[in-house]
């Protein structure tokens, strides 16, 4: 069961790297030279949308503005009391307008021994504004379409279907000077989503198989335009009787020695996952760009 | 990691705020001289324009948009502008920015690298991050003077 995440990863990864080569090979557009300012691209979320951590931002991925084709790829572990989490993918974004993205996650159940594989596309569209200059934030609708390859234990939770769609809308904004002389950037995402655990256990349930709207926020500040702090929220709902779920946290450190390079380190909150309490521990990412 | 929710969640919101502070005075953030004084007056603004444009004509991915302009005169301008929009007793009587970029085709690319300029500059002088920030936050509206409007409606 578990074998074909890895190929389907390879080979969403190499589709990927291929749009990327065609695009950027005959000097159609600007790539790699980059464009945005430092770290305005944001890292990689776990489910592979340009954002923060936990919680996808309006930005699109990649150093490119709107005359280039940008790209990110980036690898994810979460590690707490039960579990363990890794999420690797890759991305682009074209013209500082869209964002096209994929990731393959392991969800680890360290007690049964048993692992659950889902692949997440997505796509986002930045609508209007931008992240720090203008009158407006940025603004961007997305969708993440998320397959859950190892179905049996959700389906046994009384999750209805091992795919869905989540979609959301993201307002993201730099405030220069705002709180100690420093940059802060404030993140808030509406998303409607039917799934238990990001989908990892599955969508819909036997306690609710409708559409949930949950809130996501983010704020950092950025102590110098290389090292940020910051904490994230991200709301959430079960549709499962058999397994409740609680709202994510994180606080995290972020450092960009570079227009190439992200690392984030974070302490996570996922409180209870799957019957399992107080789901503590540490998330570390790491996001190449261009 | 282990203890009540409540005695945890509270060490982190401590830990944090212990960190913000931390990261407010170690460098003095709350500087209310006003950004001019900041700066160094006249003489730290001048040496500011001089280590900028050092920097943009090191600057591959703009300095062709500088070539056969008077240096002199962007100099002596750019230090007019700083030090009035700082609020020294200066005055800037050049042009308006959106008309001293019109059809120069100044990119989102362009302007960013320009930015990036200035902060090198600013960081080759230790300025402190909050007068950094301070002076851009300042400068940051006339990024929609400078740039020229995009150029295809789908992009």
């Amino acid at each position: 069961m578990a074998e074909r995440g890895p190929a389907r990863a390879r080979a969403a990864l190499f589709v990927a790297s291929l749009a990327v080569a065609i695009l950027a090979a005959p000097g159609l557009v600007r790539a790699g030279s980059g464009g945005k300012l430092l770290a305005t691209d944001g890292a990689t979320q776990l489910e592979g949308s340009g954002g923060g951590g936990l919680v996808p931002w309006a930005m699109i991925t990649g150093n490119e503005t709107e005359d280039g084709v940008g790209a990110s790829a980036f690898a994810t572990g979460i590690f707490v009391d039960d579990y363990q989490l890794s999420s690797f993918g890759a991305a682009v974004g074209l013209f500082d307008r869209i964002e096209l993205s994929f990731a393959h996650q392991r969800f680890e159940i360290q007690s049964l021994d048993q692992r659950i594989d889902q692949n997440v596309y997505g796509v986002k569209l930045r609508a209007f504004g931008d992240l720090v200059y203008g009158k407006l934030p940025v603004v961007s609708a997305g969708m993440q379409v998320k397959h859950n390859l190892d179905f049996e234990l959700p389906e046994a939770l009384g999750a209805r279907d091992d795919w869905g769609i989540d979609a959301y809308l993201s307002v993201s904004r730099v405030f220069l000077d705002a709180v100690a002389g420093r940059n802060l950037l404030v993140n808030a995402n509406l998303r409607m989503t039917r799934a238990n655990e990001t989908g990892l256990l599955g969508f819909g349930g036997d306690k609710d198989d409708d559409y949930r709207p949950v809130f996501e926020g983010s704020a950092a500040l950025f102590l110098t335009r290389r090292i940020a702090l910051g904490y994230e929220y991200r709301q959430k709902t079960s549709g499962l009787d058999a397994a409740g779920e609680d709202d994510w946290q994180d606080v995290f450190v972020a450092f960009v020695p570079s227009h190439h390079v992200k690392i984030v380190a974070s302490y996570v909150r996922l409180g209870n996952i799957a019957g399992s309490d107080r789901q503590d521990g540490a998330y570390l990412s790491l996001q190449g760009s261009f | 990691m282990r203890g009540t929710p409540l005695a945890r969640s509270l060490s982190l919101v401590v830990a944090l705020a212990a960190l913000l502070a931390l990261a407010g005075c170690v460098q003095l953030g709350w500087d209310d001289r006003s950004l001019y004084v900041q700066l160094g007056e006249k003489p730290g603004i001048d040496q500011l324009v001089d280590r900028f444009i050092r920097e943009l004509a090191r600057d591959e991915r703009i300095r062709g948009h500088f070539q056969g302009i008077d240096i002199r005169r962007l100099r002596e301008q750019l230090a007019f502008y700083l030090c009035e929009r700082s609020g020294g007793p200066c005055r800037y009587e050049g042009a308006p920015l959106r008309e001293v970029h019109r059809h120069l085709g100044v990119s989102e690319a362009d302007f960013n690298a320009l930015v990036e300029d200035l902060i090198d500059a600013m960081e080759g002088l230790d300025v402190p991050t909050p007068t950094q920030n301070e002076l851009l936050a300042l400068l940051a509206p006339e990024q929609v003077e400078i740039v020229e409007p995009r150029r295809a409606w789908w992009r």
